[in-house]
């Protein structure tokens, strides 16, 4: 096997016991990459020579028999809108195509720290705007499972670089879906945290009140070790928690026998694939099987989820984005006035569906529409965090759908705006309530592409997530799902 | 008819933190320009705020010294505008739910003193400061932006309509000034902009209630800018009226050189700042038993403090302002007077001498040791020192800080009255002003005082002028 073909815990236990070093790691990576690149364009930039520095600092510190953290010399590759220190973070937007930021997002210092080498910054939606990663400002990303087909979003970049190979671990970000969707149509394990889990400080936000940073693995196991990393309280963000972080490794073996689930009955409506559906209630037989208690639960209120969640995320992110003007940093385009120098930098910084989001965001914040849309939708949202209680009350894990379908033919919904938001309809309530949701690849449909289930755990019982999802690729059968790329693609 | 002035203040005072409110950068004022910035207060993406907590506790200590209602929660949102010296677009401010609400300064007026109500006060962010190459952002050739001062937290202090001329707001703004001072919260410098204030004022017939069309009026710099504007602006406002003229709601820039009220734009209809909570702060959550510690820590302040000196001391109005003007000054004094008993001299020396010389200085009182002029103040009694020496002393004693005793010391500074070190200058002066002995000796009195006056002049006012007196009479 391969070093690019293992899972970030086996490069873990081979760096360990000193039988490859990390640049040997780090440069079968970046030769995937080499390979694989120009068909699957995951990565907005690469870094090799900052990977291969940073792993030959930890194959130093290695052979001065220093303590290292267990993912150290495990190469890591990161959304471009997470702020790397010295590389540029687009957000696959025009108006941070030269961004160069002074300083390391949280996470990605705590990476660095830990000596994953950074192998470059990932594609992903102009501004985390979508759910294809064809809003990029630059080119769209294509899924390794098919070539013709998109990767998902707006985390595209991410989860096609772990299922292409071209990095063991990606960092992603999740606002309504975008680690678990294009988790499910990668093929791999994306992993939406609690809100308040991992540090937002140097995510570039999108809607604040629903952004969380997020891992993209092979395994739960390599997913369960990364958060381990990333999560806790973190000065630079008011909003991170001080709940403390348990081992979730430690949790992993422990199965499921006796885990109460909630089989989400507004998760599986007809117009779904009958695919999805039915792996779902494989999983969920499974779960049954072996120790689980199954049984139907209803959210009542998630049917609103759609309107709550874009209102709430465009009026965030209508605020959010109101830094990109062209006066301090980024695109700055000259104007005879002050409006005019606005105008321009952000009409031609920003892409079409960023436009659309800050109008609509600008709009129901509107002193006249406030109450209408913003308090409304703030109310549907107490509504559905309600909803996740209650249902918390009876199960330890709620079991459902990522997706209606599996990924779809790039351009397929680029003219249809609101075919791309209802296609997010099982991802969106979950970071409304906060809570944490995991994707694992569970099958393929007929044509061959992967499909996902979706695990929701209470707040910060992230561990519940992982033995769960664990339990579901042990039971698939050990080793995870790689694709076979080949240029020919559909 | 006859109008009446109804004038609302708002004001906005920047607390002196040593760093900002949302990250760590220092508020010091006159640094060179963008040198006081991180990424942080610059909104380069990715940044959030981080509270600053000797910011909500300052807050809280000038709400309380205001008298207003602490709220337990209190919710920071954002203030969404366009605008070069706004970083992230937006202002992080409260609205719907302030820190605080209510509360009144009590204010001595020249028709009694009064309560003037406020309506709340809250906590939020500073803006940069712009430099127009030209009269606005709209027709300036090129416009310098300077970020040093955005994020300094900003408490925003709103008053009723209850202020009913220029001369009103001003001892509202003054009175209010000194309990900001007393608090410690804020150096409250109208000239540094860490006071400012805009107004609105209307009119109405004397003595209904009810309020007229209103101006707000911008640009006031000083204390005496504020009373001038509105007392312009109110004349203004009648002039029209009298005239039979009609009022629109305007925004007014005071103008400080022609000394007249500029309208600058019709308020068609208010702005809107898209205000909803901030989602990168948790509301403010303030326990009942921290609001009370904070009240328990406040100082004596202004208005009870004058009250006590005026009475322990037996002082004046004027005396007793003035002594407790800033509470260094009045903790000087009440710290001198616990070991000197002569109170009259004591208050004359502080409110002429010493705070001549703090002000020259640039020195607060507490950067005076009050022990240093008692020790002064002993030294003239006893005589060992005469007036005009004790004058310099202690201007050399706030300079330098160190005591009149060493001072004398070092410099010899002494009384001389010993009759050797006089009488050789006696026999000096003698022999070379003839005209004046001549003077003397055919009676007059006044030559003897020019001989004297020599002997002090050579002396540098040390010598002991009646010993001098009885030295010439002896000789002559």
């Amino acid at each position: 096997m391969k070093l690019f073909e293992m899972t970030a815990l086996e490069l873990s236990r081979l760096l360990q016991k000193k039988e490859v070093s990390a640049v040997e790691v780090t440069q079968s990576f970046i030769e995937r990459a080499g390979e694989v690149e120009p068909l699957v364009q995951a990565y907005i930039t690469r870094t090799p020579e900052t990977a291969l520095a940073e792993a030959e600092a930890v194959d130093e510190k290695r052979k001065r028999g220093e303590a290292l953290h267990p993912l150290a010399g495990v190469p890591l590759a990161v959304k471009d809108n997470i702020c790397s220190c010295g590389v540029r973070t687009t957000c696959a937007s025009r108006f941070l195509e030269q961004y160069i930021p002074p300083e390391d997002a949280t996470v990605v210092q705590k990476a660095r720290a830990a000596g994953m080498p950074l192998l470059g910054k990932t594609n992903l939606d102009e501004f985390a705007m979508g759910s294809s990663t064809e809003s990029s400002a630059f080119f769209p990303t294509r899924n390794p499972w098919n070539l013709s087909r998109v990767p998902g979003g707006s985390s595209g970049g991410s989860a096609a670089a772990v299922s292409s190979g071209s990095a063991p671990l990606a960092l992603g970000s999740d606002t309504g879906g975008s680690v678990r969707q294009p988790a499910a149509f990668c093929g791999v394990v994306g992993l939406r945290p609690t809100y308040g889990r991992v540090s937002r400080a140097g995510l570039i936000a999108l809607a604040s009140s629903l952004d969380q940073a997020g891992p993209f693995a092979l395994t739960a196991a390599d997913a369960a070790l990364f958060l381990q990393l990333i999560a806790g309280q973190d000065r630079a963000d008011f909003t991170t928690s001080d709940e403390a972080v348990p081992s979730y490794l430690a949790a992993l073996p422990k199965g499921v026998q006796g885990l109460r689930v909630g089989l989400l009955v507004e998760n599986v409506p007809d117009h779904f694939d009958a695919e999805i559906i039915t792996a779902i209630q494989e999983a969920a037989k499974n779960l049954a099987d072996n120790g689980a208690v199954v049984e139907e639960v209803s959210l009542p209120h998630t049917g609103a989820s759609l309107e709550a969640y874009h209102l709430i995320c465009a009026a965030e992110a209508s605020s959010n984005l109101g830094r990109f003007d062209g006066v301090i940093f980024g695109r700055s385009a000259a104007g005879e006035n002050i409006n005019e120098m606005y105008s321009r930098s952000r009409g031609e910084g920003l892409g079409p569906e960023v436009k659309r989001r800050l109008l609509l965001g600008t709009y129901i914040l509107c002193e006249s529409r406030y109450e209408a849309y913003y308090m409304q939708a703030m109310r549907v949202r107490t509504l559905i965090r309600r909803d996740y209680e209650s249902a918390f009350k009876r199960f330890d894990l709620l079991l459902g759908a990522v997706t209606p379908t599996t990924a779809f033919k790039l351009g397929e919904k680029l003219d249809d705006p609101l075919a791309m938001y209802h296609a997010d309809i099982c991802i969106l309530h979950g970071p409304l309530a906060g809570v944490p949701a995991i994707s694992v690849p569970y099958g393929f449909d007929s044509g061959g592409l992967p499909i996902g289930v979706q695990l929701t755990a209470a707040p910060f019982r992230e561990e519940i997530l992982f033995r769960a999802a664990h339990f579901l690729e042990q039971s698939r059968g050990p080793e995870p799902l790689r694709p076979q790329l080949s240029p020919s693609g559909s | 008819m006859k109008y009446e002035a109804v004038i609302g203040l708002e004001i906005h005072v920047e607390l002196q933190t040593r760093s900002k409110i949302f990250c760590g950068c220092s508020t010091a004022f006159g640094a060179e320009p963008n040198t006081n910035c991180c990424p942080g207060c610059l909104g380069l993406p990715g940044t959030l705020p981080v509270l600053n907590r000797r910011a909500v506790e300052y807050a809280v200590r000038a709400a309380l010294a205001l008298n207003c209602r602490v709220q337990g929660k209190s919710v920071f949102a954002r203030k969404n505008y366009f605008y070069p010296d706004l970083p992230k677009a937006y202002q992080i401010s409260q609205n719907e739910q302030p820190l605080a609400w209510g509360g009144y300064l009590e204010v001595d007026f020249p028709t009694g003193s009064r309560r003037v109500n406020l309506q709340r006060v809250h906590l939020e962010e500073e803006a940069g400061k712009l430099i127009h190459a030209g009269d606005s952002i709209m027709s300036a050739a090129y416009s310098l932006v300077d970020y040093n001062r955005a994020g300094v937290p900003l408490l925003e202090i709103v008053t009723a309509p209850e202020l009913h001329s220029g001369r009103e707001a001003r001892l509202f703004l003054e009175e209010l000034r000194t309990l900001l001072l007393y608090t410690g919260v804020s150096d409250v410098k109208m000239e540094e902009g860490s006071l400012r204030c805009d107004a609105n004022i209307s009119l109405r017939p004397a003595g209904s209630a009810g309020l007229g069309i209103r101006t707000e009026v911008k640009n006031l710099n000083s204390f005496r800018a504020v009373e001038q504007a509105l007392n312009y602006e109110a004349e203004r406002q009648a002039a029209i009226l009298a005239d039979g003229g009609e009022l629109f709601t305007a925004t007014c820039h005071w103008d400080d050189n022609r000394k007249a009220t500029v309208v600058m734009r019709k308020k068609e209809e208010a702005a809107d700042y898209r205000y909803f909570p901030d989602p990168d702060l948790p509301p403010l959550i303030l326990e009942r038993s921290y609001i009370e510690a904070m009240r328990e820590q406040l100082p004596e302040l202004p208005r009870e403090r004058r009250q006590r000196l005026r009475e322990s001391f037996n002082l004046s109005d004027d005396e007793a302002a003035m002594l407790t003007a800033t509470r260094e000054l009045a903790d000087f004094f009440e710290a001198a007077a616990e070991s000197y008993r002569d109170y009259r001299n004591l208050v004359n020396w502080v409110q002429g001498d010493l705070v001549y010389r703090l002000r020259e200085s640039g020195k607060r009182a507490d950067e005076i040791s009050p022990a240093m002029l008692v020790e002064l103040l002993e030294l003239l009694d006893a005589g060992e020192i005469n007036r005009p020496v004790a004058k310099e002393l202690l201007a050399e004693m706030v300079k330098s800080g160190v005591s009149p005793r060493k001072l004398v010391q070092q410099r010899g500074l002494g009384k001389i009255s010993d009759q050797e070190s006089l009488l050789p200058l006696v026999e000096q002066v003698i022999a070379e002003n003839p005209d004046a002995v001549e003077n003397y000796r055919k009676g007059k009195e006044k030559a003897l005082a020019f001989l004297v006056g020599k002997v002090m002049a050579m002396t540098r006012g040390r010598a002991d002028p009646q010993e001098l007196n009885r030295l010439f009479r002896e000789k002559l």
